[in-house]
């Protein structure tokens, strides 16, 4: 391995040829400030457009100053990282920053969870030169059922448009006008709606500023809670408890089930339900299809779409609507446990309860910016009454918290509520990528061979790259399982399978890099991959730790299919919990 | 005639001697010899080594050594690789790779294919901006004459070397002559620079090593080949060779494109070739190397113009613009005007140029009206300085050049923007006071009633008054005064 010396600021390194000087820097403990640079190392996403010139430092003999976040160490290098010059010139360049930024801090989504925030308090930023004189730019606030665009907090850190086209290659976010006007937004400054965005939220979970922010619900949940004529049911994703704890400086990883259940009855809710009993049910309907599409496969029925595709992430459901709107036969019909639950709960649970559909509100907490479109999607609806009526993401369950005075981290352990809190260690899973693969797999095998499965951890699914794929005997029978989380890399996917190339049975996608624990309304991981990973490991543990750990061994999911939609797949079961899906590609308007 | 002395037309020798859209002509006056030479008789190091031993240094601002960059991209192995002319004029007022592109575009298809050549290429792109209209269609005409006589396409005069051009067009964003934003914009992608390394000689067109050369860096080329490195290294200073094309505009006499031998002085370009300033007005400064060089004054006329004596003297050689000032013209005034343009420039992607440069803009702005301060004098310069070492590409390293150089030269003009409130050469209406000569007002009323603000006061057939309080300096009571009796002081 080629090695390069150099010093900085006076200390001897020794690192791989082609290393930056930021990293070097880091290896050696010095920590050269950065902001629009981003860099998920494990995931293979790294953002360096070099543009914000904050983490320059002096290199001896060259004539200006070098951005360490793309020079590569050369050997010889003598780089100092805090000299006058160089101090003076990140402070100038950040007055610069601000002086074209709103001041609005106090009332900002983002004030308390801003990088650029952090950095004028580091640089000890106290008045902006010439702010009298400066304009400032201004753009349309853009808001959609998701996401909120307030662009005159826009930095040109370009992460946004890293996430958008590399990473997801779904092209609705680019850098457009020049100079001082020159701003992130979709083609012709449509509004998002109107572009191919598919509310992934990945932009908003890297944007350093309060640009790109979720479209905040709690004030709604709030109306209903305060409201006695409703009973508000609430349901919990799986991600949501491997992440909340962060908002609370508990350590990335830290399963917080039984806080978080606590801290929901506190806020009012009247029933606390978990999203991963939908989960369950989510396996028993589509790991039915599977078998259904399988079996009439192995006849040589040829009019069978294989591979089946997951169906359960509503950021890849818009990706294949608005990019593969030909490709709409191929996922499962089944729909997400987020709208299986919210269908279950306003029928089964509500007859239960004798509750009528519209005093009914169901709330959902969920990992994803998504989730609150697809709420909103007309097909999860009747008679106008949405079968889930508000989505709020985990950053918002965590600002409800602390508003209502809540002290989240002394809050005793407490249970869901049952009969719709119950679920299995696979309904667990789904929260991380793979996941979801794995629990069908767990119902599948028992469904299709008739055998227990002793094993129930395939570790041959799990990880962090982009794409994988694992080979499961069936008891004879290889199913070929394709696993993909990223949207760019679902398009080499379902490239392959529009090309008639692909080699598998069924596949997984999730919209997010690292599945749902990844997802674009979790906690902000500000660059560390780590944090994902303690996410999964979390998700993993809470799963070993169930007694029940398939889901149609979940005694509530027996019941509910017994007293009330018969079988998987039955009649009924295909009303309430399948879809169908669109072409989207109509959506887009590209005209001025 | 006098002018012409000094003179020497190198880059220019074809242009208005020759039909550019016929071939023959062309080839009547050698070109494709060099070409011919080269491909028949010279392996591409010996030819490289040519060229780095002409001293032959990039015309389009930069003044990097050709050869060498030549030799690198040589060096890089790849399965494809590009040759590419930059022919993405941006500097206002200038215009002589378009003379070239115009008057004799095959000297720039015949250096490409030599560069292809040296390089390993087979593929040329011309980036050309798409107002030149005539210089696309003459290069389309002399591209297509050129494969109709072989000189282009494949297996060019029997030798096995193939090569060819096609043309892509540049919006006219200043920005995409700086190399790498050149070869985004080619691939269709936003056209902005990129952090270098890596340099395009490694990884450029689509990845691949390209070699990006400006028009008349090209254009001397076959000169090179066909008189010698040796003939051409004479011509110039010890580390600046060959001649230059200068755009020269301003208050001279005689304007328009003027190709010099490195070394000659300013004075002899100005005062000589540009026939000395117009109306016997006194010389103040020469800006050169277009929005991003900087403004000389009386004391620099005498250097002899090379890139790096330029610099030091806090301008640039840039890509040859030449704008002549008299004593008229006020430098403030000046700054802010190239900074408008670098404001109205910029691709946006670092944060020193896309707001540095709007906030040194408003700054002077703030000076012209009158309003600015000594503190304000310190600001410019510590922001200027930053920007520069700090911004992402050339055009930011260099946009704060006009502020920085008349700051140096000409901080007495400052001075008296910001402690005097006044403009010595007269041209910063913020600070300048309207005044009625009490002598020649007839009392018309004819300004009191133009004027915006009811500033202007007075009895019908008596003199009226300003008052300096409400006047906002419009000037539109001078332009109706039908007796000369409103001035500004």
């Amino acid at each position: 391995m080629d090695t390069v010396k150099l010093t900085i600021d006076n200390k001897q390194v020794e690192v791989k040829a082609g290393t930056t000087i930021y990293q070097a820097a880091k290896d050696a403990g010095i920590d050269i400030p950065v902001l629009c640079y981003m860099n998920l190392h494990d995931m293979g996403i790294e953002n360096k457009p070099a543009g914000c010139r904050i983490c320059v430092v002096e290199v001896e003999g060259r004539k200006n100053l070098a951005p360490s976040c793309s020079t590569p160490c050369q050997d010889g290098m003598e780089v100092k990282t805090n000299t006058v010059r160089v101090l003076n010139a990140r402070k100038t360049v950040l007055e610069f920053i601000l002086s074209d930024h709103p001041k609005d801090c106090l009332i900002c989504p983002k004030s308390g969870d801003c990088e650029l925030q952090d950095l004028a308090i580091k640089l000890g930023i106290r008045n902006i030169p010439g702010e009298d004189i400066a304009e400032v730019s201004t753009y349309r606030l853009d808001t959609s059922p998701s996401i909120i665009r307030d662009l005159d907090k826009c930095i040109m850190c370009r992460r946004c448009e890293t996430m958008c086209n590399d990473i997801q290659t779904v092209g609705a976010l680019s850098a457009i006008n020049r100079g001082f006007r020159a701003v992130v937004a979709p083609a012709f400054e449509q509004n998002l709606e109107h572009s191919s965005c598919t509310y992934c939220g990945q932009c908003v979970a890297v944007c350093p500023t309060g640009a790109l922010t979720e479209a905040d619900h709690t004030n709604e949940v709030l109306r209903h809670l305060a409201n006695p004529a409703k009973t508000v049911v609430v349901q919990t994703a799986p991600a949501v408890r491997a992440a909340l704890g962060e908002e609370f400086s508990m350590r990335p990883g830290t399963l917080v089930t039984g806080k978080m259940v606590a801290a929901l009855r506190q806020l009012g809710f009247d029933y606390v339900f978990d999203t991963d009993f939908a989960a369950d049910l989510t396996i028993m309907e589509e790991g039915t299809e599977l078998l259904r599409r399988l079996s009439a496969h192995i006849d040589g029925d040829k009019n069978v779409k294989l591979p089946i595709l997951t169906s359960c992430c509503p950021g890849w459901v818009n990706f294949f609507e608005t990019y593969f709107p030909d490709l709409k036969d191929i996922p499962s019909s089944a729909r997400s446990p987020q709208q299986m639950f919210g269908t279950i709960a306003k029928t089964y649970f509500a007859g239960k309860k004798n509750i009528k559909r519209e005093d009914m509100v169901v709330v959902s907490v969920m990992p994803c910016l998504a989730k609150k479109y697809e709420c909103q999607r007309e097909e999860f609806s009747s008679n106008g009454n949405p079968d889930v009526d508000l989505s709020i993401s985990t950053r918002e369950l965590a600002a409800f918290i602390r508003q209502a005075n809540i002290d989240f981290r002394s809050l005793g352990e407490e249970s869901f509520d049952n009969p719709l809190g119950e679920s299995s260690g696979a309904g667990v899973i789904f929260g991380t990528t793979g996941g979801v693969i794995e629990a069908a797999v767990r119902t599948a095998y028992e469904m299709y061979t008739g055998k227990t499965l002793e094993r129930v951890d395939f570790e041959e699914l799990r990880g962090m790259e982009g794409v994988r794929e694992a080979s499961i005997d069936f008891d004879g029978l290889e199913l070929n399982i394709g696993i993909a989380h990223g949207l760019g890399n679902a398009r080499k996917l379902l490239d392959d399978i529009r090309s008639g190339k692909s080699k598998y049975h069924a596949i997984e996608i999730m919209a997010c890099p690292g599945g749902c624990i990844g997802g674009g309304g979790q906690p902000r991981h500000h660059g560390k991959s780590e944090i994902l990973k303690a996410r999964a490991s979390a998700l993993y543990l809470e799963d070993r730790n169930k007694a029940i750990r398939k889901s149609h061994e979940n005694p509530f999911i027996r019941e509910l299919y017994s007293s009330f939609l018969g079988r998987p797949n039955s009649g009924k079961a295909h009303n309430l919990l399948h879809t169908g899906y669109f072409d989207k590609k109509k959506k887009i308007i590209v005209k001025q | 005639m006098d002018k012409k002395i000094k003179q020497l037309r190198l880059v220019l020798r074809n242009c208005g001697f020759i039909d550019p859209e016929n071939i023959d002509e062309a080839i009547a006056r050698d070109a494709y010899l060099s070409m011919g030479k080269v491909i028949t008789e010279m392996h591409p190091a010996e030819a490289i080594k040519i060229v780095k031993e002409s001293g032959l240094r990039g015309r389009g601002g930069g003044g990097f050594p050709t050869g060498l960059k030549w030799e690198f991209a040589c060096n890089n192995k790849a399965d494809r690789k590009y040759v590419v002319c930059n022919a993405d004029e941006g500097d206002p007022g200038a215009f002589m790779d378009r003379s070239v592109l115009e008057g004799d575009p095959h000297s720039v298809i015949e250096a490409m294919a030599i560069c292809a050549y040296c390089i390993g290429a087979g593929e040329g792109l011309i980036y050309i901006r798409a107002e030149y209209p005539l210089a696309i269609k003459r290069l389309k005409t002399a591209i297509a004459q050129a494969r109709e006589y072989g000189l282009l396409g494949k297996n060019i005069l029997g030798t096995g070397f193939s090569f060819d051009i096609e043309l892509r067009y540049g919006a006219g964003a200043f920005v995409c002559g700086e190399e790498t934003a050149l070869i985004h914009s080619m691939e269709g992608l936003r056209g902005e620079p990129t952090v270098k390394p890596p340099f395009p000689a490694e990884s450029g067109y689509h990845g691949k090593p390209t070699n990006v050369n400006n028009v008349e860096t090209l254009a001397c080329i076959p000169v090179i080949f066909s008189k010698g490195a040796d003939w051409f290294s004479k011509i110039g200073t010890e580390r600046s060779k060959g001649t230059k094309v200068f755009a020269l505009a301003g208050k001279v006499n005689n304007v328009g494109l003027v190709e010099v031998p490195m070394g000659t002085s300013l004075r002899e370009v100005i005062f000589e070739i540009g026939g000395g300033i117009n109306n016997d007005r006194k010389f103040k400064a020469v800006q050169t190397g277009g929005p991003s060089g900087g403004c000389l004054t009386e004391e620099h006329l005498d250097t002899p113009i090379d890139f790096d004596n330029l610099i030091e003297a806090g301008s640039m050689m840039g890509s040859g613009g030449m704008i002549v000032m008299d004593e008229d013209d006020c430098m403030v005034s000046v700054a802010k005007f190239y900074l408008d343009f670098t404001v109205e420039e910029s691709c946006g992607k670092c944060a020193p140029c896309r707001i540095g440069n709007k906030r040194l803009y408003e700054l002077l702005d703030h000076i012209c009206k009158g309003k600015g301060d000594m503190a304000d004098l310190d600001r410019l310069r510590n922001m200027s300085e930053v920007i520069k070492d700090t911004a992402l590409c050339g055009l930011g390293q260099t946009s704060p050049n006009p502020v920085l150089s008349t700051l140096d030269n000409f901080y007495d003009e400052y001075l008296a923007h910001v402690m005097d409130k006044k403009c010595p050469a007269g041209q910063c209406r913020g600070l300048m006071e309207f005044f009625i000569i009490e002598e020649n007002c007839v009392g018309c009323t004819a300004c009191a009633r133009v004027c915006p603000v009811n500033a202007i006061a007075g009895e019908r057939k008596e003199p009226h008054k300003i008052n300096k309080g409400i006047c906002i300096k419009c000037g539109a009571c001078m332009e109706k005064c039908k007796f000369d009796a409103i001035i500004i002081q």
